[in-house]
């Protein structure tokens, strides 16, 4: 057993970002990372990070602008603080020597990006993620942090109390992919997930193969809420071919869009009078498949993206990256030819409840960055939003977690006993038999010693990957990630209606079903990514299963979130989060109220237009 | 709401069932394998091409493939199919033991570098249409295999370790909103060295790095770059840098061969970047070895 004050699981900026702030506390930490820290997902974000830094804006605007952009579905204490302590952490990444792109005065330059009233969005060429990523890395190196990379966390080690509430966490089991040793790991002060996104729930994604939404679905079966599942925010300009992100910066810097027509469709189809390209996500992503299912599209399929107006010079100071994906993964000149595009799977604006501290209903759990909700990007994230998050978010959830002496949080977490439960009349949660090996779920202790807790967990990981290990025949799970990638795609995209959404469901069913027979060919212990990809599949299942019947339930139209039945937001009615608990395995759906009270004032919903 | 039926776990696929349920799936099932049947037909009428890989394999723990092997799939070629692509249909069609690592498909996780048709290369940045076939596809070479694809990378992270990779300057300023200034042409200068995602290419095609286990290696090297020509640095940590640089197992090894530079993905002029700290050490009289 490994044991440490504070251990952190994800090595993206959020995990990276808690660590440095943990060992800044005193903490012992370690970081388990089923990739090296310098291969997370966050090193391919590539448009920039929003801070009120300069005169003429302040923590205020952004705080209402990210408020606005969330269709108010945001709690305001998260908001505020994140607003506030945004600034400080920039310049802190700043005094790590992060290469930020540079103003001739030598400050860091700013950019306009969709959704702000300030161009507050500082960034790196259009390798911000990449920079920030290893800006951080050199930190943790520089403290000797310890990091085991290539470690699969697979289970938490969670005390059995009925009420989720009332339990605690004592630490993770993992493997050590390498070797296929499996180990208890022991935190004496708290586990901190730092997992990042679910994108392949959807096989059109720009998210890496390794967002599987396994931090998500480990909280959620420990007894954690899921919350605001439904939010997912597809990005108006991804390369049709693979899904690789064409940055909100080229039209930051002034990209156009065009329709098969050549009309610069957001002016001439009223989509966006005021901001036109630069509206924001949920807004451009909906009128470019309107295009396309009118017929506007190109190829039935995609519209273009110009950037060539702006010039050689322009284009490759500040959006060079973009020339080479373009051009590596579309085959696209991009100073030649405009390039095509079209919405792809992008942020889970939903994830873990966790509250301001980034802490669960379940003392000493904790997550932050993608993975977790706050409920900071509400209906619709900002973009530039999520990178100052995980720095802000994750060094306030390492900082708690290593004991520093933080205030009474304002958002609450946990089920609510007296909630009202959702009934959707459609079948969900685990079919069938239980099975102990392809479940997953929370294991019952003996007694209450959390070094005990710990190694019962890992005997009980133990067992369900041996059983996994040692059938002979059955069901690939790559035959059922592919079909629920598929279903999700064409029933829970930018568009939804009723019908589709109860299809999905269905083959998620299915899918369950047919997950009960899975079977692992590779009986290697060593490098097995056959047995990885297998669990991280039985993850995405609950987290699709969560996506879809928030947006079964949720019957109106707020944020990225669009019911063709209902096209209109229902402040009246939906002005609540949505939960799913997992109630061993039957989930619930539930809801708690939108906090709209903030530090200075309340915010008032109002129609979005921009 | 539940209308789950009690159902006994064994071969769902059994024809002879009879529960609405497995009817269903059964149907569906049908329904996909047909589709994909007429999928693949079109895509060979398109195309009329599939492309063959012949992959290095070997599990040091699994009887019959403890002897290294090539095995040889053939997958259907569509327009825009890169390695990697490739790797993965073969994976997920044939044969899911078959290992390699990747994880961004968009060059910057830095995670599937391999050896392609002799030569170091991301397998999500090459199009297999550029390449003749039969595709073949290696591990890194110099490097410890741990299983098919996958190479042991410790002995590349100690090195980029050992470089103290992170910034280091005197002083910042005091104030926690102020800014430490960075010129333009500074930031130029040292932009194409903060482009390494770590990916080993460099290392594995060095002759040098071949023969000699110590030398820092190229991507080491430039990661000091990175600092040593950041004027933001401190003036004691760029002297330090320094004598970690021009170490017997430093700059000083390398014989401007470019191989290196030839195969980084990221189009790091890493040769250059070794040159002009030899230059520097030179300037600032250190030792030659
Ligand atoms: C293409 C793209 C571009 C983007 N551009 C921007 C932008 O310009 N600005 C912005 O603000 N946001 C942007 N975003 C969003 C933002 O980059 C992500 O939300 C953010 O980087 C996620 O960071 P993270 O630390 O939460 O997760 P990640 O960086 O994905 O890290 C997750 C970590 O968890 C580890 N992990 C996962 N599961 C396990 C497990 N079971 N066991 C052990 N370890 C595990 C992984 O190894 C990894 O280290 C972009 C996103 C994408 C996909
Ligand atoms: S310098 Fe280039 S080849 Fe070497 S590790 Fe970095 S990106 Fe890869
Ligand atoms: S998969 Fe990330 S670099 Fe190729």
């Amino acid at each position: 057993m490994y044991e440490h004050d504070v251990i952190v699981v994800g090595g993206g900026g959020a995990g990276l970002r808690a660590a440095i702030a943990a060992h800044e506390e005193g903490a012992d930490v370690a970081i388990v990372t089923k990739l090296h820290p310098v291969r997370s997902h966050t090193g391919a974000a590539e448009g920039g990070i929003n801070a009120a830094l300069r005169d003429g804006d302040s923590w205020q605007d952004h705080a209402y602008d990210t408020m606005k952009g969330s269709d108010y579905l945001a709690d305001a204490p998260a908001v505020d603080t994140f607003a506030q302590d945004a600034p400080e952490e920039v310049i802190q990444l700043e005094h790590w020597g992060m290469p930020f792109s540079r103003e001739d005065d030598g400050t860091v330059s700013q950019r306009p990006f969709g959704g702000l009233s300030f161009p507050r969005t500082t960034y790196a060429g259009a390798e911000t993620g990449h920079h920030m990523l290893h800006t951080l890395y050199e930190q943790v190196v520089k403290r000797g942090i310890e990091v085991y990379d290539e470690w699969y966390v697979s289970q938490l080690a969670v005390t059995d109390e009925d009420d989720p509430n009332e339990r605690d966490c004592h630490g993770v089991v993992a493997w050590d992919v390498q070797s296929g040793e499996i180990a208890g790991f022991r935190a004496h002060d708290g586990v901190i997930l730092a997992t990042g996104g679910p994108g392949q729930a959807y096989d059109h994604t720009t998210n890496a193969v390794a967002n599987t939404g396994d931090g998500v679905a480990l909280a959620y079966r420990a007894g954690v809420p899921m919350e605001d599942m439904e939010m997912i925010q597809f990005h108006p300009t991804t390369l049709p071919s693979t899904g690789v992100l064409i940055s909100e910066g080229v039209r930051g810097e002034g990209g156009i869009l065009y329709n098969s027509e050549g009309e610069r469709f957001m002016f001439e189809y009223g989509y966006a009078t005021n901001d036109g390209e630069l509206a924001s996500r949920d807004v451009v992503a909906r009128a470019e498949l309107t295009e396309v299912q009118e017929g506007r599209g190109i190829e039935d399929e995609y519209v273009y993206l110009d950037m060539r107006h702006l010039g050689e010079e322009r284009i490759t100071d500040r959006l060079e990256n973009i020339l080479h994906l373009a051009r590596d993964f579309e085959g696209v000149d991009g100073l030649e030819e405009p390039m095509p595009v079209k919405p792809g799977q992008h942020y889970a604006m939903g994830g873990i409840e966790v509250d301001e501290h980034g802490e669960t209903c379940i003392d000493g759990l904790y997550a932050a960055g993608e993975c977790a909700c706050v409920s900071l990007h509400g209906g619709n994230r900002l973009g530039g939003n999520a990178l100052p998050e995980l720095l802000v978010y994750g060094a306030r959830a390492g900082r708690h977690a290593a004991g520093a002496d933080m205030p009474e949080p304002k958002i609450q977490t946990g089920p609510e006993p007296d909630a009202e439960r959702e009934d959707l009349g459609v079948p969900v949660g685990a079919p069938g038999a239980r099975d102990a090996a392809v479940d997953g779920g929370a294991v019952e202790h003996p007694d209450s010693d959390p070094k005990a807790i710990v190694e019962a967990t890992a005997e009980s990981e133990r067992a369900r990957i041996e059983t996994l290990l040692e059938r002979e025949d059955g069901v690939n799970h790559a035959d059922v990630r592919s079909d629920l990638q598929e279903s999700m795609t064409e029933n829970v995209n930018v568009f939804r209606e009723e019908g589709a959404l109860k299809q999905a469901l269905e083959d998620i069913q299915d899918a369950r079903e047919r997950y009960q027979d899975v079977y692992v060919a590779d009986k290697s212990r060593t490098f097995n990514t056959d047995l990885q990809h297998t669990i991280e599949t039985r993850n995405l299942l609950d987290v699709a299963e969560a996506i879809t019947m928030g947006a079964l339930a949720r019957d109106e139209f707020r944020g990225a979130h669009w019911r063709k039945e209902h096209q209109e937001r229902k402040d009246d009615e939906y002005l609540k989060h949505t939960l799913v608990s997992w109630n061993d395995g039957e989930p619930e759906l539930w809801y708690r109220p939108v906090i709209l009270e903030g530090d200075e004032q309340t915010y008032e919903p109002k129609e979005r237009s921009y | 709401m539940s209308t789950q039926t009690p159902e006994t776990e064994t071969e769902t696929e059994q024809p002879s069932s009879t529960s609405p349920q497995q009817r269903r799936m059964e149907k569906k099932q049908a329904k996909k394998d047909q589709r994909e049947a007429d999928e693949a037909a079109a895509a060979n009428e398109i195309q009329g091409e599939t492309v063959e890989l012949k992959v290095f394999r070997y599990d040091p723990e699994i009887e019959g493939k403890e002897e290294p092997r090539f095995d040889s799939f053939t997958v259907p070629f569509e327009k825009g199919m890169t390695v990697l692509d490739a790797l993965i249909y073969a994976r997920d069609e044939y044969d899911s033991s078959l290992t390699f690592r990747h994880s961004c498909r968009q060059a910057v996780c830095g995670s599937d570098a391999f050896f392609v048709n002799g030569r170091q290369r991301l397998g999500c940045q090459t199009q297999i249409a550029d390449l003749d076939g039969p595709v073949r596809v290696e591990p890194l070479p110099h490097q410890e295999v741990v299983k098919d694809l996958v190479v042991e990378m410790d002995h590349f992270y100690d090195q980029m370790e050992s470089v103290d990779p992170f910034f280091d300057p005197d002083e910042t300023p005091d104030g926690e909103l102020e800014e430490q200034r960075q010129d333009r042409e500074n930031r130029e200068n040292i932009k194409l060295s903060t482009r390494c995602i770590w990916c080993g290419a460099c290392m594995s095609s060095c002759n040098i790095a071949a023969g000699d286990n110590k030398y820092l290696g190229p991507a080491a090297i430039n990661k000091a770059y990175r600092f040593y020509m950041d004027e933001r640095e401190g003036e004691q940590k760029r002297q330090e840098r320094l004598e970690i640089i021009e170490d017997e197992h430093g700059v000083w090894r390398c014989q401007t061969q470019f191989s290196c530079t030839n195969v980084c993905p990221k189009d790091i002029p890493l040769t250059e970047h070794i040159q002009e700290l030899k230059r520097e050490a030179v300037k600032q009289n250190l030792k030659f070895w």
